[in-house]
């Protein structure tokens, strides 16, 4: 098997099956204050203190969770609630095009049933959101805003985000920003603090750590309003017992993906615009979506993640491929899917501007720590046939449809 | 795969056979995301999920894809249109030939793969198809419209079996679905009510209920979408015939309107004339067969001359309740020799 879908989750990192394992077999709430609940709060404590470390917040501001979704319905609606209590004024909700559904499906929710205006902030051809069109939304709409929610890499093209001057010009209208840097910490160089982010999501199973356990990184001074409600934990922001085992394997996976952040995006880009050329010499008329890859830095750091490979490939649905590079043992992605499993073309291409057939027809290869040379030349060697049968059935298909008369 | 056992087990077979399989579920909804009501209805969550967990036991690959436009393109718009002109369609029918065998097989092909694998009750050997072994579940008739081409790329593993095998079957494989209750009626109205479907859909266009022997106005009616032939119930006619025996409807003439009632006995037809034929038989005339006009039952011995634009039908018995729309299957014994939609009777 050829695993190119380290977007979709990557493999745990072997220190955190270790201390995910080793702290599985301990018992003990950190709620309690007998000795099992001390050590247990000492462990999490401990581990919040190693992700603060490494991306830059405070102890206080790791709100810990159970990953993305929650981290980012906890940022749209927490921030929404408390900014609309404080000033009723403030009802638009601005998110760009391009967000996760985590994201998009929140701030839609906050439309129909709280009160909240929902702008989408458009994207260029890249993916990226400008910070003239965020100011310009701001101006126009003075004291009216209540977050604004940009994410700090994609999860299908790649494309990063200029978070920090998006956060000044958030901040010049007194607008707290949220990230979605599921895709980035561990990726990226990610420095919650120099970001100027007020709250920013992350992680466990993208960078190498268990599903099901993450942090929304809340800024002391921000205002949120809980989504769950109980024991009062996490600064009374999130309730619920502690999972001390995927905190303490978070940690490990965070302090050691963050360490390997820069001999990662280099060795993993290194792969990756192998990959992207050798697709591009077998399948002339393909065409890589995002960021091109020899794009200047952003902030320091790559303006595409080093992963990430998006193409599309004119004449084909990206079903076809991903079934047929499937029965060549590759595996890869097409972009999100809905819940009964049907494609349906990405909202992400087509607010960067991609044509629906184009955005049908598009494939996501995404290497992480697992990734290898070899890898790269299995994908190679299956594309040209691959596409040349897709093809063939997508020709196939429009004969028919044209015979039926419709 | 539909989410139900005769595919699943279908699936199964076909892997058993060395086939290399892949399940592919249809999303035929423009609503996937719906629960399921009752036990109708095949392309729900659960549904998905049922035939999703089946290809998992199985340890095939398995795919949605997407059909919702063609669909209601090929499928649910002429379903609606049909009943409008006053005909009696057979979406099943409808969705195998333009759905299953043509837009599925069309990009199977494409795809490199050589046949669709279906849980039809029917038999299929060397390009002959025949009716099931089991005389309850046979479904033949649904495919009699098949071509040979369409034929040539289609396997029916189950036609074989008594349902009540492929059930065992089912448990004895760990499929989840053995238990699952046959679907029923037409998938795209899972409420089961076709009058309300139809309703909301085509526009209300008035018109008269006659006496079909004296051409006496009876009463007035919201559409001939209202009505099948052989219809006896929901006529609206406050008064009861002369002769005090229920009146049924006989004929319905789109372009007037006029739904023509009658006795029960008028309702008998000997002789069908045809359209669209598919025919695997001899050319010319064929006696000694027989024609089935519906899904279940609708059986009658008949003599058969085959033209390039229809099949005229003679029966050797009456039928009762045929409606123009309608397909007609000639078998000769229990193989199916073609069939054709029904235009007129008499």
């Amino acid at each position: 098997m050829t695993y190119l879908d380290h977007a979709a989750t990557t493999p745990m990192l072997p220190v955190a099956v270790a201390a995910y394992t080793e702290a599985l077999g301990r018992v003990g709430n950190p709620s309690s204050l007998h000795t099992a609940g001390r050590r247990a709060r000492r462990d999490v404590e401990e581990a919040r203190e190693t992700i603060a470390e490494a991306v830059g917040a405070l102890p206080t501001e790791v709100v810990l969770s159970t990953g993305g979704t929650e981290g980012d319905n906890l940022a749209l609606k927490g921030l929404y609630w408390a900014r609309r209590a404080a000033d009723p004024r403030r009802t638009r909700v601005v998110v760009s095009a391009v967000e996760h559904h985590a994201v998009l499906d929140a701030g839609e929710w906050l439309a129909a049933h709280e009160g909240a205006t929902l702008v989408v902030l458009p994207v260029d051809a890249v993916g990226r959101v400008s910070p003239e069109v965020l100011r310009a939304e701001l101006e126009a709409h003075p004291g009216e805003t209540a977050l604004v929610s940009v994410m700090w890499a994609n999860n299908e093209v790649g494309t990063v985000n200029d978070v920090r001057a998006l956060a000044e010009v958030a901040h010049e209208f007194d607008v707290p920003l949220h990230t979605d840097a599921v895709q980035a910490v561990g990726s990226l160089p990610v420095d919650f603090a120099a970001s100027g982010a007020d709250a920013l999501s992350l992680t466990g199973h993208k960078l190498g750590g268990p599903v099901g356990v993450g942090a929304l990184l809340l800024r002391r001074d921000a205002v949120c309003v809980p989504l769950l409600h109980g024991g009062g934990q996490e600064r009374d922001v999130r309730s619920g017992t502690l999972d001390v085992a995927g905190t303490v394997a978070l940690a490990a996976a965070v302090e050691s993906a963050v360490d390997a952040v820069p001999r990662r995006t280099t060795e993993l880009a290194v792969l990756r615009d192998d990959l992207v050329a050798r697709l591009i010499g077998v399948v002339p008329d393909a065409t890589l979506n995002g960021v091109p890859l020899d794009a200047p830095l952003l902030n320091g750091g790559p303006a595409r993640l080093a992963g990430n490979a998006h193409l599309s490939f004119p004449g084909c649905e990206g079903d076809s491929l991903l079934m047929l590079l499937d029965a060549h043992e590759i595996e890869c992605s097409t972009g999100s899917a809905c819940t009964a499993g049907v494609a349906r073309p990405s909202h992400v291409l087509l607010a960067m501007g991609v044509d629906e057939a184009a955005a049908r027809g598009s494939l996501r290869f995404s290497l992480g720590h697992s990734s290898t040379a070899a890898d790269v030349d299995a994908a190679v060697a299956a594309i040209g046939p691959v596409v040349e049968r897709a093809r063939g059935a997508s020709t196939r298909a429009a004969r028919t449809a044209e015979r039926v008369g419709t | 795969m539909s989410g139900g056992v005769d595919s699943a087990v279908a699936a199964a077979r076909a892997k058993d056979a060395g086939h290399d399989v892949v399940g592919v579920h249809l999303a035929l909804s423009a609503k996937p995301a719906t629960m399921r009501e009752g036990a109708r209805g095949c392309c729900s969550v659960e549904d998905s999920r049922d035939a999703r967990r089946c290809a998992d036991v199985l340890d095939i690959p398995f795919y949605v894809w997407d059909m919702a436009e063609r669909f209601r393109e090929d499928v649910v718009e002429p379903f609606v249109a049909e009943y409008a002109a006053g005909r009696t369609p057979n979406p099943c029918l409808r969705c195998n030939e333009k759905i299953k065998f043509s837009a599925v097989l069309d990009r199977a092909l494409g795809l490199g793969f050589d046949a669709v694998v279906t849980g039809h009750y029917a038999r299929l050997h060397d390009g002959v198809l025949r009716r099931a072994a089991d005389p309850d579940k046979d479904q033949s008739y649904v495919l009699g419209v098949l071509t040979a081409d369409q034929l040539a790329h289609a396997m029916f593993p189950l036609g074989d079996s008594l349902k009540s095998v492929v059930r065992a079957e089912a448990a004895r494989r760990g499929l989840v679905v053995a238990e699952k209750p046959d679907s029923h009626d037409i998938c795209f109205i899972p409420s089961g009510d076709t009058q309300d479907f139809l309703s909301s859909r085509i526009d209300e266009a008035p018109g008269e209920l006659v006496d079909a022997a004296s051409g006496a106005v009876l009463g007035r009616h919201g559409g001939v979408q209202n009505f099948t032939v052989g219809q006896r119930h929901g006529l609206g006619l406050s008064r009861p015939a002369p002769d005090g025996r229920p009146r049924y409807v006989l004929g319905i003439e789109p372009v007037s309107r006029r739904v023509q009632v009658g006795p029960v006995e008028s309702l008998d037809v000997v002789a069908l004339s045809t359209e669209a034929p598919v025919w695997h038989g001899p050319r010319g005339s064929v006696s000694d067969v027989t024609v089935q006009v519906r899904a279940h039952g609708g059986v009658a011995p008949a003599a058969v001359e085959v033209r390039d634009d229809g099949l005229s039908v003679a029966l050797g018995a009456p039928l009762r309740g045929v409606a123009p729309g309608q397909a007609v299957v000639v078998y000769d014994g229990d193989r199916v020799l073609g069939s054709a939609t029904i235009a007129a009777t008499s």
